[in-house]
């Protein structure tokens, strides 16, 4: 119940073919993972719930920035090649944003160009793939989305040994109640322990 | 078990039509219509999506022929706007690369250097070129489609 699984993990695919986006879809449910496909970047944001006003991005509480969204998202794999909002445009703006950068994303391309590889890589992109994706492409995704959810599980305010990990996120806080987190599975492990001393990993807390 | 005559030359049909399959597959990959990402398309089908290659290589014909049809009007134009052939071209390298249309794909990157070169002759050779190709791939896996249909209509399985 507490253990993570493929099933628990949700992946959200960009793409502008058709063609490609059944392929991605049918490799990702072959993986036993969640998807939700979409045609351009600006779907992709809106699904994501991402506000253009930048002022509310700013502000998003950056309590558990992840778990304001109504879907969780673990994991964004886009195209790089699409009218309008490019795949690099979309990555851009996922790192940007506070509430968003967190989430794993992972580029395909049907062009090996290293500078565009680079560029993406440099921006906060995960992997690159080159098109047509693989499933062995696709088993590289997991322990990125098993890393981000270990993060998100970890208490913010914690200051202990992992708070040295990741000194530039939300790690530095007021000390904050256990009923601020909206995420369905913290909330469900907040009523049975009240204990904040042992920093839980991987969500291997046994109810 | 004793079989009778319409059991055992039911099976025999199914044999023969199962061979007939597996020799069409090899001659499309060993003449080049195919290649490794049509096995992959194929490995992915299970149970649960049985008609996944059916429906993602339909998807790539209407796709195809739209581009097609963009493609001509594009070239057709007084001034020919390249960048647009080039996209159309490249959509089209992409989702046959997808599907593992070889031959389709390599007309495509044949094609794409001419839209570099801005040479319209060129172009609409390759247009040709890969309306040909385009033709012959769609009328093969039609062809095998029709083969596992009528392997399972004699109630075989279709061996992959």
């Amino acid at each position: 119940m507490a253990i993570a699984t493929e099933s628990e993990f949700h992946v959200l695919a960009v793409d502008d073919s058709i063609i490609d986006r059944k392929l991605i879809e049918m490799l990702l449910k072959t993986s036993s993972y969640q998807v939700t496909t979409v045609d351009s970047g600006s779907k992709a944001l809106q699904f994501l719930g991402f506000h253009e006003d930048e002022e509310s991005n700013k502000n998003q509480p950056s309590v558990s920035p992840i778990n304001h969204r109504e879907v969780q998202v673990n994991l964004i794999i886009t195209d790089y090649c699409m009218p309008g909002m490019t795949g690099y445009d979309l990555l851009k703006k996922i790192k940007e944003s506070s509430y968003l950068r967190d989430i794993p994303v992972v580029i395909m391309s049907s062009e090996n160009v290293p500078s565009r590889i680079n560029r993406c890589l440099e921006e906060g992109a995960e992997e690159f793939f080159l098109k047509p994706v693989s499933l062995s492409d696709v088993n590289k995704l997991k322990p990125h989305m098993m890393k981000a959810k270990a993060k998100d599980d970890q208490e913010p305010t914690k200051q202990g040994p992992e708070g040295s990990e990741t000194p530039e996120t939300q790690s530095v806080q007021p000390q904050q109640t256990p009923a601020q987190s909206g995420n369905k599975r913290k909330a469900m492990e907040e009523g049975i322990s009240q204990e904040r001393t042992r920093p839980r990993y991987s969500g291997l807390t046994v109810i | 078990r004793h079989r009778s005559r319409r059991e055992q030359a039911q099976i025999m049909e199914v044999g023969q039509l199962q061979r007939k399959f597996v020799d069409y597959t090899a001659s499309l990959f060993c003449e080049g219509f195919l290649d490794a990402q049509f096995t992959q398309l194929q490995q992915l089908q299970d149970e649960s999506n049985p008609d996944f290659v059916v429906e993602v290589v339909s998807l790539f014909f209407e796709d195809t022929e739209k581009l097609l049809n963009d493609l001509t009007r594009a070239l057709d134009q007084q001034i020919v706007d390249f960048k647009k052939v080039d996209a159309h071209v490249h959509q089209l390298k992409g989702s046959s690369s997808s599907i593992g249309a070889q031959r389709v794909r390599n007309a495509c990157i044949a094609f794409r250097n001419f839209c570099e070169e801005q040479n319209t002759d060129a172009c609409s050779k390759c247009l040709q070129q890969v309306k040909q190709e385009y033709s012959l791939a769609k009328n093969k896996l039609d062809t095998l489609f029709r083969l596992e249909q009528q392997i399972a209509e004699a109630g075989g399985a279709v061996p992959m």
